[in-house]
């Protein structure tokens, strides 16, 4: 498994990063900030022996929709928000929710039983995921990955036609 | 040692970072960008709980990586469409703030 430090250290970077996700008012620097948000991420799953999940969240995330997220923002030419009134009582608000549910999350994770464990180890340490989980793809869940074939079809034709100049 | 209780939290307090910037936020693409920070907390507990319920042939339960591999599909289609409406509102309205669309507003 991997080191406590090393582990921190990954989490408190995606946890920064992802917060300056939130604070920036500047979209450039916000999608910036998701990037190494998404790499630390990879790297967790990486700790964790997943590295199909890790390499997929690296190319998917890290490199095609961010790179989508920053082409969109360059293509509006999103400018920072500036000179806009903070609504505090909204902010208050939104702040209060998510905080109840942080506490709600620390709580549940309190009482449950397993969450104080530590991971078993793996007999045979480097595992070959991308054949197991390809293989549960083409046997178990065949159907859902077709299904999800279409659903990414649909999505393209989707962007396509919402894309034209003008819609009839 | 890491317990699978540190990665819930983590989770749990990125989840949260993601659901202060749905609330917060008024710009549509930093909205779209807090919506993946969600999916990839719970991509983050999913991966976790399969590492940590090892079965009898001593692999993790793959189950949950390949729900993963989905959620990240499915994301990554999302986000294509989002962006797509986004651009066709900023044609129409010039603007991605949600205060100045409020058309359907009651």
């Amino acid at each position: 498994m991997i080191s406590p430090f090393l582990f921190w250290s990954l989490a408190l970077l995606t946890l920064i990063f992802g917060a300056s996700v939130v604070i920036n008012r500047n979209p450039v620097a916000s999608a910036l900030s998701l990037v190494v948000s998404f790499l630390g991420l990879a790297a967790l799953f990486m700790s964790l022996d997943a590295f199909f999940v890790g390499i997929i969240q690296v190319l998917v995330y890290a490199g095609a929709v961010m790179v989508l997220f920053l082409f969109i923002i360059m293509l509006l030419n999103v400018r920072a928000e500036e000179g806009r009134r903070i609504n505090w009582l909204a902010s208050a608000g939104g702040i209060t929710v998510a905080l109840a549910l942080l506490v709600q999350i620390f709580l549940v994770i309190d009482r449950f039983q397993p969450a104080a464990k530590t991971f078993p180890s793996l007999p045979r340490s480097p595992i070959d995921d991308v054949r197991n989980i390809g293989a549960l793809l083409f046997s178990n869940y065949n159907l859902p990955f077709q299904i999800v074939g279409v659903l990414v079809l649909v999505a393209t034709v989707g962007v396509v036609l919402l894309s034209k100049r003008e819609l009839r | 040692m890491i317990t699978l209780g540190d990665y819930l939290i983590v989770s749990g307090i990125l989840f949260s970072i993601g659901l202060a910037g749905v609330m917060l936020r008024r710009n549509l693409i930093i909205i779209l960008m807090s919506l993946e920070l969600m999916l990839n907390a719970a991509n983050l507990s999913l991966v976790a709980f399969s590492r940590f319920s090892v079965d009898s042939s001593g692999l993790p339960n793959y189950n949950a990586q390949v729900f993963v591999f989905f959620v990240v599909t499915v994301a990554a289609a999302e986000v294509a469409v989002g962006l797509a409406i986004l651009v066709a509102l900023f044609r129409a309205r010039q603007t991605t703030d949600v205060q100045d669309i409020s058309s359907l507003k009651f």
